[in-house]
């Protein structure tokens, strides 16, 4: 609650002399007292396990951890920057880096495009409408490992459906292993990205369009803008800064992307990505001193190019 | 016939055309799955185009396979469902005990450090789970906690907790304040005005949030594979239908049917709440 009353919490402590019995509390050192106690069990958690993870990660980064040796290392063991030497000149790790931001702008871009297309049309009421627009959240809610089964199903050289009527009906002369090789595993699975998140974005759109007041559009129409004129003159600039906004974080979201890229492909053919390495050293290697090392590397390039952006469209998404 | 008509009749056109073409691409994969669940795979190497299933042909032999224990020569996601339901449902109910009062202190008390509360939540945002999934995976190693789902479910509350809290603060402002301070008038302390005016007030934002808690713990896969791989009999329904697919000789309708059964539970939450949901989590979306 807010009190208009001034601060009155300390000016008089300095005037006389502490008295023998406690004061009451006034109510705005109540009010802060009251919020510190409500808000810490949130702060204990998130900090508990968020926090110190974060910098224990940057603290094993720099030391020699193996799983094996695990109960041996104390927190400050000696520090070497060995892991990050070999993070950085292990083959393949330039790909990786390069792989993870394709898949990350092709992502962005793609689920935000669809997104706005979506929000378009589902935006000015029609029968069913509900039912469309629970439809099209469908594939953002349902569990990713359901959904990149059935995708792989649907993908299967052999007995997938795309294959099945790709040769039977587009004249295909052989199945296409759109997973497994190298010429189409990553726009592929950029294309489920894509599919996958774009109600994420059509949620936010849609949101923002049905807050543009009618009369705008109203008087564009009178003045004699086409629907196609009054999109790009009346909408989209109402849009950007959403836009902006979607772009980032969908950008940061991709870029730390595990299951997907895990879960379709295993990281085969062209499209192992940051965080699917980082799991393989991990686990496969059980190298904790790499694994920490390369997402660490990981989280300081997302920070680069977060930062890049905001450069560029800061001023959009304040 | 000038710009304006031509524009008008063909988006009008076009527009039905998307409608169509997105309804297609959101809903096929699904009904794909369980059609593909109910037929037997010699039918479906037979005829992969098929999109129907034939009458003779339909078997729920492969939901039998699924769902019976292991003992029985079924791949036991009867109990993957327990664990499942069990650590989606004691996630949910520890975040809201924690974000509940974290978001109305955020939204409604001046205290030291209220805005710099902001920061801890695009902190667990833009750090990638993996990043923190390495040292809880030692710290769980070394307490023992690996292959508990208590373990589990702590880290579900870290990582639905920021946007649980974000959403509710966003409904706390909304109340107005005149409402409780005429209860601070009437005699309430802080938590009797929690708990007999804000409470009752943001049900509909509470509900929203334990839907997307649920959902997010329902569907998590990574800290589940790390944590619990070991422990075939603490296996989440995601985890134990990702190991499915790896071991030999599943047939894929087998795996449909599991999809199936980890899919449906969600969709039906979701289908029942819909309005509830898309309305909760953009409220607040329009400051942009």
């Amino acid at each position: 609650m807010t009190t208009t009353a001034p601060d009155t919490g300390r000016s008089p402590t300095g005037e006389r002399p502490a008295p023998p019995k406690r004061r009451p509390l006034t109510l705005r050192r109540r009010e802060s007292r009251a919020g510190l106690a409500l808000v810490a069990p949130t702060l204990l958690v998130t900090i508990a396990v968020i926090g110190i993870p974060i910098v224990w990660t940057v603290v094993l980064a720099f030391q020699r951890v193996r799983l094996a040796t695990l109960r041996k290392t104390g927190l400050f063991g000696e520090f070497t920057m060995d892991n990050i030497d070999r993070v950085l000149h292990t083959p393949g790790f330039a790909e990786t880096l390069w792989v993870t931001l394709l898949y990350s702008i092709g992502g962005t871009v793609g689920s935000i495009v669809l997104g706005l297309v979506a929000a378009l049309v589902v935006r000015r009421p029609f029968r069913g409408r509900t039912l469309v627009r629970a439809s099209m959240l469908l594939p953002y809610v349902a569990p990713v490992v359901a959904v990149t089964f059935v995708w792989q199903v649907m993908l299967d050289p052999q007995l997938g459906i795309v294959n099945a009527w790709g040769q039977r009906l587009l004249g295909w002369d052989a199945p296409v292993p759109f997973l497994s090789q190298e010429s189409t595993a990553l726009a592929t699975v950029i294309v489920f990205e894509a599919w996958r998140y774009f109600p994420f974005a059509f949620l936010f759109l849609l949101a923002r369009l049905q807050a543009v007041p009618g009369e705008l559009e109203e008087a564009a129409r009178v003045d004699g803008a086409t629907p196609t004129q009054r999109f790009r003159h009346i909408l989209l600039p109402q849009l950007l800064p959403v836009i902006a906004l979607l772009g980032v974080l969908r950008f940061i979201m991709t870029f730390n992307k595990f299951d997907d890229v895990y879960l379709l492909t295993g990281g085969a053919a062209g499209t192992e990505v940051v965080s699917v390495r980082v799991y393989e050293f991990l686990t496969a290697r059980t190298d904790i001193g790499a694994a920490a090392a390369q997402a660490v590397v990981l989280a300081v390039v997302l920070i680069v190019f977060v930062l890049i952006y905001l450069r560029f469209f800061g001023r959009r998404v304040s | 016939m000038d710009r304006d008509v031509v524009e008008t009749v063909s988006l009008r056109w076009l527009r039905r055309l998307v409608i169509a073409v997105f309804l297609l691409i959101t809903v096929f994969p699904f009904y794909y799955m369980l059609v593909l669940s109910v037929r037997p795979i010699e039918r479906l190497l037979l005829d992969p185009g098929a999109l129907v299933v034939g009458f003779g042909e339909l078997t729920v032999a492969t939901y039998a396979e699924v769902l019976k224990a292991t003992d029985d020569g079924g791949q036991g996601f009867l109990t993957f469902i327990r664990n499942s339901g069990l650590v989606a449902v004691a996630a949910t109910v520890l975040t809201l005990l924690v974000a509940i009062p974290g978001a109305y202190a955020v939204a409604r008390l001046r205290f030291f450090g209220r805005r710099q509360v902001d920061f801890l939540f695009l902190a667990v945002y833009l750090f990638p789970s993996i990043v923190i999934a390495i040292p809880l995976f030692v710290v769980f190693t070394r307490a023992g906690l690996r292959g508990s789902l208590f373990g589990l479910v702590l880290v579900y509350i870290s990582q639905t907790l920021p946007v649980s809290v974000y959403m509710l603060k966003n409904y706390f402002e909304t109340i107005p304040v005149s409402l409780e301070e005429s209860a601070a008038i009437d005699g309430a302390g802080r938590l009797g005005i929690i708990r007999r005016v804000s409470l009752p007030l943001a049900m509909p934002s509470i509900m929203a949030v334990a839907l997307y808690d649920f959902m997010i713990a329902w569907n998590e896969f990574l800290f589940a594979l790390l944590f619990l791989v070991d422990k075939p009999n603490r296996w989440t329904v995601s985890l134990g239908l990702s190991l499915l697919a790896d071991g030999v000789e599943v047939p894929k309708t087998v795996l449909m049917a599991g999809s199936v059964v980890l899919t449906l539970p969600i969709v039906i939450l979701f289908f029942a709440s819909e309005r509830l949901l898309t309305e909760g989590l953009t409220s607040g979306a329009e400051k942009g």
